[in-house]
This record gives structure tokens, C-alpha cells and sequence, in this order.
């Protein structure tokens, strides 16, 4: 399976009215392998995400999206929603985006949504009290013990997610975001404020749900220790436009890519422009 | 130790004096024109300016002694008697204490017309109480459960009774038929209102729905060939005992039943049958709440941006909020139309609207005891402080201050979660809670 690409992006362009965020940018992520996306900030990598999830329809390009089994999704003629639900593209958010009023639990519970609305029977069928939606809720509640148990969140499954510290938060998301079992698992920055330790966790949580699950996943990330301890493929933005795509140590060494993080000396700009 | 708390109270006063002063000068401010001058007209017909400084001292004098007495004991014991209460144990003990309250509220509910049978004026007040409930949880709904603040409910209290009315004037159908189809109808209303403003949040949504309210109260007003516009429409078919009409014919419900007619049959009849109207959206409600649309709908409350990340269709979610809602609404109409035996658009205005949105934010909202405490307590103040005819609004108004300060939330604020995993449940946990807290200390 390794190799096969789950997401081909080709010539995505994203414009604001005359702010060319993102512009003329391919690059694609394999199936079962951590494909980082790095840059500067205002590069466009938050763009891109909005643009795969469907939160912004792109101005140009072709997003495609290849399952397991053989099919396929255009993801740039799908709303967001259906991009999530049968394209199975699962997102988390610079930010963190919980039902903060909701306990823990029911956070993954509405992340189960469509699959225990078709057991409700559209809601007719569960207000009666049908035992087919008993068992499909007490088969989510498992699932969502099991994503729980994974990000170490088990002791507070009733507790409200608002009350959760924020590496706790970090985790419910991404483990809210594993229960729709997604084939491309997008985090924009799961590292944001985490310690060194919670950190590290986490770098060995997304190794371990790549190995046991087959997950894909793209990440959006600053913190170097985590891309390059962990990705298979690192694409650099600058500015909108790819400026590298590699493996991590052929990125690491990239003069563009040095030059685009630390900056150049004015003579060796020239020199960084002629090695193009 | 004692010094210092000494020099903090000798602070408190000059603070609480400072206060009072202000609000003395405030007082002074406002009042000087309403009550310091007045203008009366003359022996000639003019007008001539007379003043009444002394009785505006007296208010200023009142207003810095009560002020004063707020800030210095009310104020004080308040917030203690809060500041203790707040800690997580209070919140397990309310969660206990509603299980009884709601016990306690149905059973009043179902032996209220036993007790009141003689007594047709509280009857009535029940009935209304009750229908108001009804409202309420409809509308809690929509604005509790979905977080969609509508200001135009009314609208569909209204569909639903110009339903009721129109199609049991026109097609002589039974109010049992009426009553679903009057539902329907509203609902459709519902999923109207609802199209347009799928993309509106918060003030906005707010600002719409209230105008589509007025919408329809206009329409009523003006569509005269259909609605009969400001005259309403009477002699609407009141409800039969399951076919038996409630008067003194022979075939009537007392005749069958053998007992000696009694308008009161009918008022009883109508009270349990708002009562079970009302259990039943209870009961859909809380069901509801346990399935994946209403754990969608709290969802949506919450974030929406967050629900359609993963793969929830807000546009179905939203107008099935609103159709639901309405439905519900469109029942009360229909009930309110067959009770009245009369209906014009000026029982539907914005009013209406504002009491019920009332309730349920001053409830708690997504709270259903807290809804039927709210109309109780509403509606039931209303009632009680009618005597004082001129008073009422100012007390409503201090009632409604009291509720902002110590009650934010509505009087019912905790949530019950949907799903618990962990068997010992969240009373246990809370005192677990505080049991770890203890060794820290």
C-alpha cells in the first residue's frame, strides 16, 4: 500500500481578492505515512488545509482524494461536511475546537454522528426506542473508550471537555477526529503548546496510530523536533509556492528552506537564487 | 489579624458611603425633572411651574439609605450565602434535589384540578401555566438545545391556531385530526423561517426571526378573506370527550358518565388534555436529547464551525431545530384556539413572544424543570401580585435583577450529560473530586 498516494493535489491556487495565499502548488501525501507541511508563518499552510477540508473553495486546482478500496473524491466540488463524512478526511484546528459545554464522551459521540443517525433510523426509530440504536450507541460508546484509553482520557470521560487543561484538549481533538475513522487524518498544529513531555507522547501516539490503524496523516507543524522526528515527507511552503518537498534530511540541508526560515546575508541571496 | 480586618471594614463603610452618595446623586439627577418640577396647568389655563423639592429630598434621603443597607448587609450575606454555595457539592445536591422537584411538579400537575375543581379562576391560571410550559419547551429546543436564539415564536403559536381554526371551520374536522395537521403545518412554517436564515448567528438571527413574528401577525391582520383580519375568528369547535360533546344534551359527556352536567368537565378536560400535550413534548424533548440529532443540535450550540469538520450537515441539523420547535408551537396554538373558542392576531404579538423566550432563559436554558418552574413562577407571579396592581412590574423587574446577579445561568443551570461511561456518576465524581483536593491542603 506505501507509495500510492492518498492525496494528489495539483495547481491549487487560493485568492482573496487580490491575496494570492496559496498559488500553483502540487504535492502529494502517501498513503500510511506522516507528510509534514512546513513554512514561515502567512506561508498558506492553514489555507491549504481549509482548502482540503473544504472550508474554502479553492480558486484553481484539482484535490484528490484516493481510498483504500479505489475510490475516488474530487475534493474541491465537495461542501465540507460531505468531505468529512464520505470522503473521511478528519481535521483538528489551530485553535482548539471542542464542545466545550459537552462532556468528553459526547464529544466523541457527535463525532460518530452519521453512522448513529442511519441507527437511529433518521431519529424515528431511536424516539420508539428501537434496540438496533442501543446497540449501535453502547458499539460508539466502545469506540469512543477505546480512543479515550488511547489518549489517556478515561478518567474524565464525564467530566465537561472546557474543563480539561490544554494538552488534554489537544488529545480530545485529535482522538474526537480518529472516531470517524478517517482515511487522511489533517491535525493544523497538534503540537501548539504542549510541553517537551506531552510533546513527545504525542509524537509517539501519531507513530503508533500510523502503525496499528494505517492512518495517513498530514500535519501542519512549527515545532522542528516533531516534523523531523516523525515525518516520512516534509513539503515547504514560502509565500504560497512549494520551495522544497523531501524527505526530512534532504529538507534539513535545503539552502531555500534555510533561507526562508533563518533569512540570508544579501550576498549569499544571489548565490540562494542561482541554485534554483 | 484583627487590626487589619478593622482597617478593611473601616474601608468597606467609606467605600459603601461613597457608593451610596453616588447612587444618591444619580437618584438626584433623574428624579429632578420626573418629580422636582412639575408643571400644572394655572387658574388661566396656562401652564405654571410648581416644585416639590422637599418630596425629591425624601426619595434622594431614601435612595442613599437603601443603597447603603444593600451595600453594607444584603449585599454582604448575599454573597457569602452564594460564595459557599458554589463549590462543585452544591451542584451534585441540585442535581438530586431536581429529581424530587420534578416528581414534586407532576404530581401538583395532575392533582391541580382536584383541588382547584371548584375554584374556576385557578383552574384557568393552570391551564395557562401549563400552556405556557408547553411554549417553553418548544421553544427550548430551538434556543436551549440548537443555541438559535429566535425572537419570533409566536409565529408559530399563531400558525398553528389559525390552523386549527380554518380547518375545523372549513373541512368540520375533529380536533384530534386538526390537532397533527396543525402541527404539520407549523412546522412547515418552521422549516420557511428556517431557509433564509441558515447562514445568520446570534444578534442577526435575533433581529430576523423577530421580523418574521411581525410578519405573520400582519398577514393575519391583512389577509381579511381568509383570516377575517382584526376580528379574529369565532365560534372555532370547542374539543369533544373522544366524540362526546361536553353540554347538557343527552348524548353529551355527563349524560354518558351519568353524572349532573358542569361546565367545570369541560375546563378539566381541556387542563389534562394541555397537560398531556405538554408531558408528551417533554418527553419527545428529553428523548431527543439521548439521540444523535439532539446531541447534533447541543453540537451546533457549541461550534458549528467544529460539527462540520466532522461531517455533520448543519443545514439539516439547523431546520430540523426550528421545524421541531415550531411543531410543538403549532400544538399549543391549536390547543389555545380550541380552548378560546376565539382567535385574532392580537393574542399572537411580540409580547408573547418575549414571555416565553423568558421563561426558558430565565429557567436555564436547555433545563425542562427549569422551563416549567419559570412559567410557574412567571405566571403564577403575575396572578399574585395583582392586588398590587401598580407594583407588579417593579417587582417583576427586582425579581428579574435578582435572577441576573445570583442565577446567571437560569434557575436550573446544570447540564445533565446525555452518556455517562463511568458507573459511579457524577455526584460520586465530584465528591471524589474534592476528596483528592483535600491531602493537598
Amino acid at each position: 500500500m506505501s507509495g500510492t498516494p492518498v492525496l494528489a493535489i495539483e495547481h491549487l491556487t487560493m485568492r482573496f481578492g487580490g491575496l494570492t495565499a496559496v498559488s500553483d502548488l502540487s504535492l502529494s501525501a502517501r498513503a500510511r505515512e506522516i507528510t509534514a507541511v512546513i513554512g514561515p508563518n502567512g506561508a498558506g499552510k492553514t489555507t491549504l488545509f481549509n482548502c482540503i477540508t473544504g472550508f474554502y473553495r479553492p480558486t484553481v486546482g484539482r484535490l484528490q482524494l484516493a481510498h483504500p478500496d479505489g475510490a475516488r473524491f474530487l475534493l474541491e466540488r465537495l461542501p465540507e461536511f460531505r468531505i468529512a463524512r464520505e470522503a473521511r478526511v478528519a481535521r483538528t484546528f489551530q485553535n482548539v475546537r471542542l464542545f466545550a459545554g459537552m462532556t468528553v464522551l459526547e464529544n466523541l459521540l457527535v463525532a460518530q454522528h452519521n453512522t448513529l443517525m442511519v441507527a437511529s433510523g433518521f431519529t424515528v426509530l431511536g424516539l420508539f426506542g428501537g434496540s438496533a440504536y442501543a446497540r449501535a450507541e453502547a458499539n460508539a460508546i466502545d469506540k469512543g473508550r477505546y480512543w479515550l484509553d488511547r489518549v489517556g482520557l478515561s478518567a474524565r470521560a464525564d467530566d465537561p471537555a472546557g474543563a480539561l487543561p490544554y494538552g488534554a484538549q489537544r488529545r480530545l481533538e485529535i482522538a474526537r477526529a480518529l472516531c470517524t475513522d478517517p482515511v487522511l487524518l489533517c491535525l493544523d498544529e497538534p503540537a501548539a503548546g504542549l510541553n517537551n513531555r506531552e510533546s513527545a507522547e504525542l509524537n509517539q501516539f501519531l507513530l503508533d496510530i500510523r502503525h496499528e490503524h494505517g492512518a495517513s496523516i498530514l500535519l501542519i507543524e512549527h515545532d522542528m523536533g516533531v516534523v523531523m522526528e516523525i515525518s516520512d515527507h516534509i513539503v515547504v511552503l514560502d509565500y504560497g509556492t512549494k520551495i522544497a518537498d523531501g524527505a526530512p534530511r534532504e529538507v534539513r540541508n535545503d539552502p531555500k528552506v534555510i533561507a526562508a526560515y533563518l533569512g540570508v546575508a544579501d550576498e549569499n541571496a544571489e548565490a540562494a537564487e542561482a541554485g534554483l | 489579624m484583627p487590626r487589619e480586618s478593622e482597617s478593611s471594614l473601616r474601608f468597606d463603610t467609606l467605600a459603601a458611603l461613597q457608593d451610596a452618595a453616588t447612587a444618591a446623586l444619580v437618584a438626584t439627577g433623574l428624579f429632578i425633572l420626573l418629580i422636582g418640577i412639575r408643571t400644572e396647568q394655572g387658574p388661566a389655563g396656562a401652564l405654571v411651574i410648581s416644585t416639590r423639592f422637599g418630596l425629591l429630598a425624601e426619595i434622594v434621603a431614601a435612595v442613599f439609605v437603601g443603597r447603603l443597607l444593600v451595600r453594607r448587609v444584603i449585599w454582604r450575606s448575599l454573597t457569602d450565602a452564594v460564595g459557599r454555595m458554589i463549590p462543585t457539592r452544591v451542584n451534585s445536591v441540585a442535581a438530586h434535589l431536581a429529581t424530587y422537584a420534578a416528581a414534586a411538579f407532576l404530581v401538583s400537575a395532575l392533582i391541580a384540578p382536584v383541588v382547584f375543581y371548584t375554584n374556576r379562576y385557578w383552574l384557568d391560571l393552570a391551564i395557562l401555566i401549563v400552556t405556557y410550559t408547553m411554549l417553553g419547551f418548544g421553544l427550548n429546543i430551538v434556543v436551549g438545545l440548537a443555541g438559535l436564539l429566535d425572537l419570533g415564536y409566536v409565529a408559530f403559536y399563531a400558525v398553528g391556531a389559525y390552523s386549527y381554526a380554518l380547518i375545523a371551520q372549513h373541512f368540520g374536522l375533529s380536533f384530534w385530526i386538526c390537532l397533527p395537521l396543525a402541527g404539520m403545518l407549523a412546522a412547515v412554517a418552521g422549516l420557511l423561517l428556517g431557509f433564509p436564515v441558515l447562514r445568520l448567528r446570534g444578534d442577526y438571527l435575533a433581529i430576523v426571526t423577530l421580523g418574521f413574528g411581525e410578519i405573520i401577525r400582519l398577514i393575519l391582520l391583512n389577509w381579511q378573506d381568509l383570516t377575517g383580519g382584526p376580528n379574529g375568528i369565532s365560534g372555532i369547535a370547542r374539543p369533544s370527550f373522544f366524540g362526546l360533546p361536553f353540554s347538557a344534551a343527552d348524548n353529551g359527556f355527563a349524560a354518558t358518565f351519568g353524572l349532573s352536567y358542569s361546565p367545570t368537565h369541560r375546563v378539566v378536560f381541556l387542563y389534562y388534555l394541555i397537560l398531556a400535550l405538554a408531558l408528551m413534548t417533554n418527553w419527545v424533548t428529553l428523548r431527543l436529547r439521548r439521540l444523535p440529532i439532539g446531541r447534533a443540535w447541543e453540537a451546533l450550540r457549541e461550534d458549528e464551525i467544529a460539527c462540520r469538520a466532522l461531517g455533520i450537515n448543519t443545514t439539516n441539523t439547523k431546520l430540523t431545530a426550528f421545524a421541531m420547535g415550531a411543531m410543538f408551537g403549532g400544538f399549543a396554538g391549536a390547543f389555545f384556539a380550541t380552548r378560546q373558542g376565539f382567535i385574532s392576531p392580537e393574542s399572537f404579538t411580540f409580547g408573547e413572544s418575549a414571555l416565553v423566550l423568558a421563561i426558558v432563559v430565565l429557567g436555564g436554558m436547555g433545563s425542562q424543570l427549569g422551563v416549567a418552574v419559570a412559567a410557574t413562577v412567571m405566571l403564577g407571579g403575575f396572578e399574585l401580585f395583582r392586588e398590587f396592581e401598580q407594583f407588579r412590574m417593579l417587582i417583576f423587574g427586582a425579581a428579574m435583577v435578582a435572577i441576573v446577579i445570583y442565577r446567571p445561568r437560569g434557575l436550573v443551570s446544570t447540564r445533565k450529560p446525555s452518556v455517562v461511561l463511568h458507573k459511579p456518576t457524577a455526584i460520586a465524581a465530584a465528591i471524589a473530586q474534592d476528596a483528592r483536593a483535600e491531602p493537598a491542603k
